[in-house]
């Protein structure tokens, strides 16, 4: 067993590295993942700003801090989403072919993309944070809240990642990439983006209730604030789909292996 | 995973089919035997099933029926065996146009267990001898055809594979990157390496296969060494072009004498099996001149592969050409 | 130049576009997927001072037209990418066709598609209870305004796509548009915006095509914000036109 997991750390290494070096000098791959939640930030907490003057909008740390929250589980999905993406040219180009080869075990190709699209998260919400502290949102949560929040990041490139590499391992093709976006998509404007759970109105807070996104939201700004909300349920929820997610990919990449 | 013995056959594959959806057979009940050692060229033309059976035999591709063992393994209950024993170079080169020479050989190397410094050791021997050397440090987007096509050999020798599957990997290539690559092949087979090698080239085959076995539509129609498979066919063919289209009736009336000719498809000539081998020759030719006939060419052809193809399946191989 | 190319053209773009679910969806799921997110999610918007409307959805429909001709440059650059990378182009080039009948063609073609958007718009919008002070002639006026804007912008698309002669290259073009339209009027009233972001939009030019759209919506034909979208919807035909037309003439006839 031992051996077993030793060969898919190796070739999740290898593929990881790969990866990360890759993103890292393609510009067209680097560029969006730092500016694109930049943009989002600044359109939204700056765009959007009058509604922290609403009596009803209840954050006290300020519109920013509450965008900033938004911003970082939507970042933490994407990155998965986009690394995910990469699977996909990479099946669809044949370089896919090449690490299915050459691995003694697979499960080690999809553990390796998942490596790259942590890194990639580390460098988005790092740029991004920084932007953030800049343009005045206030932190006050402690160390431990604030490792919590990482920690709920990464479950979250998880997430984002297991959703998409399966259907990535599924289609073979990037032009899956609507399949694999538009889920995140809406799982992530259909939760409290702009507003709070209690400023919702009609269908879209009855869908965000429900929405395991609405969680993480509130688990994320609470830990910036330093007043943790929705915790367990949002750890739980998290784990759980990243759990069932990378059952997901692992299904799809016997399918994968299958279809040839 | 525990030690077997060393097995007999480096490839055995037994009744081996491959069906897709929609009930294409791609491999149709194959057997054939590879002994360590040997090259054993896996000729056929385009839609064959070649590129289907290595799919199987380097564990691409799951078979639908039957069985084959690589190197002793089972290629679908002993997958990750039989990858640390192989190494592959398939039809499509499959390398990442950002990275370098050096990347893909670190990236490989590291698949298959190396440390950095033996990838890198052996890497720079493999580029070097493949005439890779000085474009190692660039991006392969920069590479020619020929340039991928070494690179993507050389990463398949990098762990040192008992055996190896190359792909048609001659396909597209100038002459003198086709002669080189033989060379090397045949470098590799006098060190010890067993060579799988898929190819529509009958010259090719017939330069570098031990053995050959010729498949058509999913089946292996043909098996032997190229000298025996042409034995089989056996009698040269003797090819004669009259110096006037009008001759071409009584040469062939003349030639009715020596067996069963037939017209040339371009419809300038006429050639016939010798049955007596190339004896016959010097008979023809006398009764040819003593007829007054006068040729403009006469060619006698050895027996060809592709000869053995229409023999078996009543069809040219696709992209043969005569022999001059 | 005959109508008759002209509209062979334009067909085949036409067709082209709408046989291509991949591409349907920018053009019309994805506006009116974010148009019902917004329209509910920032409903409480509509509780600030100054919000011209109680009904955000009327407010925002505007997004969804000007998506649409963003769309339209991306989706008329990426087809003809493709035509120029498969050969496709060579063909056309074989025949007589002239290079204005072409450029009128594409261009027309978007402009059909851009029309067939706003209708879809129209009936989404209406069926969600959005309200059209324009009445009749203000959803005529949407549908003409669509696809004038949406030939507009799909101007770029060519000069792009004959510039850059890749279609993943044209694709590459759409977050910077995608960011324009971040950047601006799209969420809340100029009015409503402070800062630097109020500055960053008020020198944006989709700022003004929004609310050309959005006061058809709202007012009815006020002249200001129809102007000021007209003169955007001028200002891409004579920027990404002159740059189309450029680009054709700077390109081999056998491309």
């Amino acid at each position: 067993m031992s051996g077993r997991w030793r060969e898919t750390w190796q070739v999740a290494w290898a593929v990881g590295r790969r990866n990360v070096g890759s993103y890292l000098r393609r510009p067209e791959l680097l560029l969006p993942s730092l500016v694109f939640p930049l943009i989002f930030f600044a359109s939204f907490a700056g765009g959007l700003s009058a509604l922290g003057h609403l009596p009803t909008f209840r954050f006290g740390a300020g519109y920013t801090t509450f965008e900033y929250g938004f911003i970082f589980c939507q970042t933490a999905l994407s990155s998965g989403l986009f690394t995910a993406f990469s699977l996909a040219s990479d099946l669809e180009t044949g370089f896919a072919r090449r690490l299915f080869l050459a691995s003694a075990n697979r499960q080690g190709i999809p553990l390796g993309y998942l490596l790259g699209a942590l890194a990639r998260a580390v460098l988005s919400i790092a740029a991004t944070t920084a932007v953030a502290l800049a343009a005045g949102m206030r932190v006050s949560g402690s160390p431990i809240q604030l490792a919590g929040l990482v920690a709920l990041g990464l479950l979250l490139v998880a997430l984002g990642f297991g959703w998409a590499a399966g259907i990535a391992l599924r289609f073979r093709t990037v032009q899956a990439g609507p399949a694999m976006q538009t889920p995140v998509f809406l799982a992530v404007f259909l939760a409290p983006a702009y507003v709070p759970l209690h400023l919702l109105r009609g269908w879209i807070h009855a869908v965000a209730t429900i929405n395991p996104v609405t969680y993480y939201l509130a688990a994320s700004r609470g830990l910036l604030i330093g007043h943790p909300q929705q915790l367990l349920a949002a750890f739980l929820l998290a784990a759980a789909g990243a759990a069932a997610l990378w059952g997901w990919t692992a299904f799809n990449l016997r399918a994968a292996e299958a279809a040839g | 995973m525990s030690a077997r013995p060393q097995p007999d056959a480096a490839i055995l594959v037994e009744g081996l089919v491959r069906e897709f959806p929609g009930g294409v057979r791609a491999v149709d009940g194959i057997d054939l035997v590879v002994g360590w050692g040997e090259i054993y060229g896996f000729l056929g033309p385009n839609g064959a099933g070649k590129s289907t059976t290595v799919s199987i035999l380097t564990t691409l591709l799951p078979p639908t029926g039957g069985r084959a063992l690589v190197g002793g393994y089972d290629v679908l209950k002993e997958g990750p065996a039989v990858r640390r024993l192989i190494g592959a170079s398939l039809q499509r080169c499959a390398l990442d146009p950002y990275l370098t020479a050096w990347e893909h050989i670190v990236l490989q190397g590291t698949l298959h267990g190396l440390s950095r410094r033996e990838s890198l050791e052996r890497g720079g021997e493999l580029l070097h001898r493949l005439g890779l050397g000085e474009a190692a440090e660039r991006k392969v987007r920069t590479y020619s055809g020929g340039m991928q096509r070494r690179l993507d050999l050389a990463l398949a020798l990098l762990h040192r594979p008992r055996l190896l599957f190359l792909d048609e990997p001659t396909t597209g290539l100038d002459v003198q990157s086709r002669t080189a690559l033989w060379e090397e092949i045949r470098a590799l087979a006098n060190g010890g390496v067993t060579v799988f090698l898929t190819t529509q080239y009958l010259e090719e085959a017939d330069a570098l296969a031990d053995r050959v076995g010729i498949i058509d539509r999913g089946r292996l129609v043909a098996e032997g060494s190229p000298a025996e498979l042409k034995a089989q066919i056996g009698r040269p063919a003797l090819e004669a072009i009259p110096a006037k289209r009008a001759l071409r009736s009584r040469l062939l009336e003349l030639l009715r004498n020596f067996g069963e000719p037939v017209e040339l498809g371009d419809g300038e000539g006429v050639t016939i099996r010798l049955e007596r081998g190339t004896a016959e020759l010097a008979e023809v030719v006398r009764a040819v001149d003593g007829a007054g006939i006068e040729v403009a060419d006469l060619r006698i052809h050895a027996p060809t592969l592709d000869d053995v193809f229409l023999a078996k399946t009543g069809r040219r191989l696709e992209g043969s050409k005569e022999e001059g | 130049m005959s109508a008759t190319v002209v509209l062979a053209v334009a067909r085949r773009a036409f067709v082209k576009t709408v046989r291509q679910p991949f591409q349907l969806f920018p053009l019309i799921f994805f506006p009116a997927i974010l148009l019902a997110i917004n329209a509910s999610g920032l409903a409480a918007a509509t509780h600030l001072p100054g919000f011209p409307t109680r009904s955000y959805l009327s407010f925002a429909i505007a997004l969804a037209y000007v998506q649409g001709a963003l769309f339209a440059l991306v989706n008329a650059g990426t087809n003809l990418a493709e035509d120029l990378e498969s050969g496709f182009f060579t063909r056309l080039a074989l025949t007589p066709l002239s290079r204005r009948a072409l450029l009128a063609g594409l261009l027309a073609g978007s402009g059909a598609v851009g029309v067939l958007q706003s209708a879809i718009y129209l009936l989404i919008g209406a069926l969600a209870g959005a309200q059209l002070k324009g009445g009749l002639p203000g959803a005529l006026l949407l549908l003409a305004f669509g696809g004038v804007a949406s030939a507009g912008f799909a101007a770029g698309g060519v000069a792009a796509a004959l510039l850059l002669r890749s279609g993943e290259a044209v694709q590459g073009l759409f977050p910077f548009f995608f960011v324009l339209l971040l950047l601006s009027s799209a969420n809340l009233p100029r009015n409503l915006l402070h800062g630097w972001f109020q500055t960053v939009a008020t020198y944006n030019p989709l700022s003004y095509l929004i609310e050309g759209f959005r006061a058809i919506y709202l007012t009815g034909f006020p002249a200001g914000p129809l102007l000021g979208g007209a003169a955007v919807v001028a200002g891409s035909w004579l920027l990404f036109g002159t740059a189309a037309v450029v680009a054709l003439r700077r390109s081999p006839r056998a491309l």
